[in-house]
Order: C-alpha cells, then sequence, then structure tokens
C-alpha cells in the first residue's frame, strides 16, 4: 500500500481487501460522478461518503476512506481532510441510530435542553455517548432549520419535530424494535412522528 | 392578505408533482423566456424587478448576474445555495419540500439568462430527505422535456443537478460552497476574484439563493416593472420570513415586504402573538447574525416611527439603534428568556462553525463562548462584559468572510441592549435560568 489515510482509528490493512460497495452503491457512485466535467470526479466526495458510511456500518473508517480515494482518483488525505471538516461524517464507531437533538437558540428557546436531559436517562447515557447495546448514539447539534417546529431531532434522514417526552419514549422503542441502522441516505425519510 | 407570489399554493394537494404544478401556471416562465425573450432581456426583467438576494445580503440580483463574466468557449454555471443554516432560518426548506418545481423552474430560467448550460443545486447534507424530493422533481422535469437537449424545441439545453453538503454552515458563504462543490473542505475564498469572473472549477459562476431563484419566475411572468411595484422602497416584491420561538403560529409566512413588525408578530393571520400570554421581551429578526433588539426598538424606530418588515425600514438606525431583514429567520423571545443564555447558544454555534481559517474568528468565537459559560456558571466577574465587547470588536472586519462579523454582531448587540443584564449575572454570582418553566409545555398542553 502505498499513501493511507491517517484517521482517528488504526488502519487495518487485512480489511481494506474487504470493503467494495454492492453493485447498487457502485451505479449510484458512477452516476454521481457523472454529474461533473471530465476530470473533475472529486466533486462527488461528498456524497460517496455519505453513501460509503451508510455501507460499511456508520461510520467512516481509515480503509473505508482509502477505497473512497480509490474510487474518485484522489489521494487518502484529500479524503480524511474533507471527512474530518464536515459534521455528519463519523471517524468513530457510532450505534446503529445516532439521535442528533438540535440545541441552538429557537430549540433551546423551546425547551431542547429538557429533551435531552431526557433522552439521556431514558437511554442512561451522556451526550457523545453510545448505549452498551450499541444501538443509540446521543448528540448535539447546531441548527438543523427546523427552528418552527422546535425542539427536534434528527435520526438518519429524518427530522422529527415537535418533540414531546412522549413522542422521544415512542421514537426510541420504535427504532430499538426495529433494530436496523439508521443513515442520512434512508429512503425512509421525513418520518415525522 | 398580503399579495403572495412563491408559496400560494401550497396547500394545493400534491403540488409537489409536475402535473399539478403545470395545472396551476407552473413553467410558464420558461415558455416565456425561452420562446420569446432574449437572455439579456430575462437580465433586464430582474434588474427593473429590483430583486434583491435573500439568503441573506440583500445584494441587487440583476446587478449580480450582470457581473457574469463571458469569455469564449468558457463553460458558465449557475449554483443555487441551499445550504440554509443560519439558525432560526427554514424557508428555503419549506419552498423545497412543498413546492419543489418552482426552485428548478427558476433555474432553468436564470440558467437561460446567464447562459449556463449546466447548474448545480447545493443542499445542506442535514436535509437529505428534502434533496431526494428535489431529485425526484428533477427526473420529472427531464422526463417531461423541461431540463435536457433543445428544451421547448429551443436552442437552448440544460443540465440541474442535486449535490449535498456535509454539515457545514460556512458552506453558505458562496465562495465556501463552490470548495465544498469540488469536493474540498468548506474555507471560503479570498475576494477578488469574484465568482462571476472565477467561481466553480476557475469558471464564472452565479451563486443564489433558493428563494432568489424561485423569485425569478413570477417576474418573469409579471415582468419586472410590476413585480416592482409590490413591497416598498427599494424592498420590492415578497419574502419567505421563518417565524420561531416563543409565538403562538411558527412556521414559514410569504409576507409583502413593508409589512409592519407589529402586524406581523400579533395579527393571526401571521405569527398570532405570544404564547402563554406572555410579553414579548426582544426579537432577532433576520437570522442569529443580525443584531436583536428589545421590544420598544423592534416595534418602533428610535425616531418613533413604526418599524417596518423591509430592508431599510429594520435598518433604520444602523446598529445603535436597528438590525437587519438578513435570511429573514424571525425569532421572538418572551419576558422570561435570557438574553445571556441566548447569546452563549448563538456563540457556541459561531465556535462551532468558524472553518478555522483566520485567526480572529477561530479563536474569538471560542473565547467569547468561553467567556459566557462564565457567566452561566456563576464565575463571572463585571469586566467580563468589557472583555467579551472587546474581543467582537477584534473580529469584526478582520476575516476572509462575513463569518467573523456574524458572530461579532450579536455579541455587540445583546451587550448593547441588555448590558443590565450581563452585570446582573455577574454581580449576583449565580445563574438562575428564570425561563426555565416547562417550555415543552406548548406541545404536552
Amino acid at each position: 500500500m502505498g499513501a493511507q489515510v491517517h484517521g482517528t482509528q488504526p488502519y487495518d490493512n487485512s480489511k481494506r481487501a474487504e470493503i467494495k460497495f454492492n453493485d447498487a452503491a457502485m451505479a449510484t457512485v458512477q452516476t454521481l460522478i457523472s454529474h461533473y466535467p471530465e476530470g473533475k470526479q472529486k466533486s462527488a466526495l461528498l456524497p460517496v461518503l455519505h453513501i460509503a458510511q451508510a455501507e460499511f456500518g456508520g461510520w467512516l473508517s481509515p480503509e473505508v476512506m482509502d477505497y473512497v480515494a480509490s474510487i474518485l482518483k484522489i489521494k487518502p488525505v484529500e479524503v480524511f481532510e474533507v471527512a474530518s471538516f464536515y459534521t455528519m461524517y463519523n471517524l468513530k464507531p457510532v450505534g446503529k441510530c445516532v439521535i442528533e437533538v438540535c440545541q441552538t437558540s429557537s430549540c433551546w428557546l423551546c425547551g431542547a435542553e429538557d429533551i435531552i436531559k431526557h433522552i439521556e436517562k431514558r437511554l442512561n447515557i451522556k451526550v457523545g455517548e453510545t448505549s452498551k447495546d450499541g444501538m443509540f448514539t446521543l448528540k448535539t447539534a447546531e441548527c438543523l432549520g427546523s427552528c418552527g417546529t422546535a425542539p427536534m431531532a434528527q435520526v438518519g434522514a429524518s427530522y422529527h419535530e415537535n418533540l414531546t417526552y412522549e413522542k422521544v419514549d415512542t421514537l426510541i422503542e420504535k427504532y430499538r424494535s426495529e433494530g436496523r441502522l439508521r443513515s442520512y441516505t434512508d429512503m425512509d425519510y421525513h418520518n415525522t412522528l | 392578505m398580503g399579495r403572495k407570489l412563491l408559496i400560494h399554493n401550497d396547500k394545493v394537494p400534491n403540488i409537489h408533482t409536475l402535473d399539478v404544478y403545470r395545472e396551476h401556471g407552473g413553467y410558464a416562465s420558461v415558455e416565456k423566456a425561452l420562446k420569446t425573450m432574449t437572455p439579456d432581456q430575462v437580465t433586464d426583467e430582474v434588474k427593473k424587478s429590483g430583486l434583491r438576494g435573500r439568503g441573506g445580503a440583500g445584494f441587487p440580483t440583476g446587478l449580480k448576474w450582470s457581473f457574469l463574466a463571458k469569455p469564449e468557449g468558457v463553460a458558465r454555471y449557475l449554483v443555487c445555495n441551499a445550504d440554509e443554516s443560519e439558525p432560526g432560518t427554514f424557508k428555503d426548506r419549506y419552498l423545497m419540500e412543498v413546492i419543489p418545481h418552482a426552485l428548478i423552474e427558476g433555474m432553468i430560467t436564470s440558467s437561460y439568462a446567464l447562459g449556463a448550460k449546466t447548474s448545480y443545486i447545493y443542499i445542506r447534507g442535514e436535509y437529505f430527505y428534502v434533496a431526494r424530493i428535489v431529485e425526484k422533481a428533477i427526473a420529472e422535469a427531464y422526463a417531461a422535456g423541461w431540463l435536457g437537449k433543445n428544451i421547448l424545441g429551443t436552442d437552448f439545453s440544460h443540465d440541474c443537478y442535486v449535490q449535498v453538503g456535509g454539515g457545514a454552515y460556512i458552506c453558505g458563504e458562496e465562495t465556501a460552497l463552490l470548495e465544498s462543490l469540488e469536493g474540498k473542505r468548506g474555507n471560503p475564498r479570498i475576494k477578488p476574484p469574484f465568482p462571476a469572473v472565477a467561481g466553480l472549477w476557475g469558471c464564472p459562476t452565479v451563486v443564489n439563493n433558493v428563494e432568489t431563484i424561485a423569485a425569478v419566475c413570477p417576474i418573469i411572468n409579471m415582468g419586472g416593472e410590476e413585480y416592482a411595484k409590490i413591497g416598498i422602497g427599494k424592498s420590492t416584491g415578497t419574502k419567505l420570513i421563518s417565524a420561531s420561538g416563543h409565538i403562538n403560529k411558527p412556521g414559514v409566512y410569504e409576507i409583502e415586504l413593508g409589512l409592519p413588525v407589529e402586524e406581523f408578530i400579533y395579527s393571526e393571520e401571521y405569527c398570532g402573538g405570544i404564547r402563554n400570554g406572555k410579553k414579548m421581551k426582544a426579537v432577532v429578526a433576520g437570522g442569529s447574525s443580525v443584531p436583536i433588539l428589545p421590544t420598544e426598538l423592534i416595534l418602533k424606530t428610535a425616531k418613533g416611527e413604526p418599524r417596518l418588515m423591509s430592508y431599510e425600514s429594520l435598518g433604520d438606525g444602523g446598529f445603535q439603534t436597528g438590525t437587519m431583514l438578513g435570511s429573514g429567520g424571525f425569532i421572538v423571545m418572551d419576558e422570561d428568556t435570557s438574553i445571556v443564555k441566548n447569546l452563549f447558544t448563538f456563540t457556541r454555534f459561531y465556535h462551532h462553525e468558524s472553518c478555522g481559517q483566520c485567526s480572529p474568528c477561530r479563536e474569538g468565537t471560542g473565547w467569547m463562548e468561553k467567556i459566557l459559560k462564565k457567566f452561566l456558571n456563576g464565575s463571572a466577574v463585571e469586566s467580563d462584559v468589557e472583555l467579551l465587547w472587546d474581543i467582537q470588536s477584534k473580529i469584526e472586519g478582520k476575516t476572509i468572510c462575513p463569518l467573523g462579523e456574524a458572530a461579532a454582531w450579536p455579541v455587540a448587540a445583546a451587550i448593547r441592549h441588555f448590558k443590565n443584564e450581563f452585570l446582573e449575572v455577574a454581580r449576583s454570582k449565580k445563574f438562575v435560568d428564570v425561563s426555565h418553566y416547562n417550555r415543552l409545555n406548548k406541545i404536552v398542553a
């Protein structure tokens, strides 16, 4: 291997060979690349990273970032510098459902802090932590553009708005019983309770 | 009832589909422009309309278009800024989600004016589900021949694509957005060169907000002069306002510019007054970056005239007694709200979102957050108010992009208008969040 991504996690060379998009994901990646002029395929990096994160367990390991670099014919460090800049890319393993509660002005004015405390209690974790069963990670987020329907939380592609304690409880039970990985690229979007 | 031009059909069932959108007059501006007008005539109508950028800066759109360089043999691009991230703002999300074809129609008509064969809609990554809605609408438009080769049998061909971001407020700054669209970190570029000369991949590029582009459709349909008759003075046309906070009816409202602020807040047609029977304390009128104003100054100017929802009236008095229309992110706070804590949430936001390129912003936003945290944990001293003032004054005007100002202005305004509240917290050595009654009441009840 030549240059490798130096992420926050150790690089496991043996895993690198196993990482490959399935045909459907690869087709989407190729379509995305076709949206840009010849030689400008690097432009597809942000959307391709979203697909990679959804396909490979909800986070971007150094090996996955290396793989994305090989597809877009760019240097691994070009992938890492982007993945580490934007908030939506996880550089460490996370739970299957990442609950992101907005905490900026309007959401704070309407009780976001109470919602965060409630989730902490319900899942027995603090902000930034993952539940023992690996199901939930709780994060705070800065303004998600849902100020008129505050307080709100994003889980994958879904916006959950006008939250109450009851809604949060229902939501957690729903995700727990479904038990699957929720990603930003989920088609089951805008699942407002 | 004010006049509506953008979301007047938002309650029509299935208006997000091409068929229903067409039944309600959709794509008329494309037909009119491509069949009866030259590109320069389209630009002239936009100039005559007086339309100003709806993303926050309020720069005249027609003028921005006229700056576009047109060298032979070089591609030109239109890029739509749908990276809506200014706290308090959610109008573009609403427009794209409910009437996606209004944006696509505007993209085609505007691209025709600019001679752009390709355009991109850059949507913030968190709005992934919105991007899907817009993508579906684009696919419909291609299938019906509104996009692709030789649109309406003319020589004009156009491709329009969506790109999602990765989560970064700074990408709402146009040069950072272009960097991001090129697959890089969202670090703003030094201007000049301006995007109109060297933008996406170094090619001449126009970057416009979602609402600005959608407004081009009614302008072409009715003519620029007719559009300019709506509104007041140099604030022509209509504006989408995102209303949030302690009001009875939060949501997106389309207003005719010039509507009195008092009517907007208290009438049943709009915000419906302050919830829980409380009194109003302050308003942030145009997104988190613009100066906060106390009730007396948001309802009336310092001269005692009624404050209007317009660029000029909200700006009346400068930053001493006025504010800005900005993005139209209208955040209302009731009498129990702690201005100190609200400012903390803003400052935490700017610290989180600073790209880190310029030291005054990178370091200054962090220090302001730390000092405000001292107020919240009861360890602030009176001189910390002066210190905050000093730091914000050393960020403003000293950074590559306007995030520096955006971070500094809210701090300056909060101290300017609510200095005693900061001093009281510092003197009492404890912070009591008096507003901490159960804010979730409104939903539980």
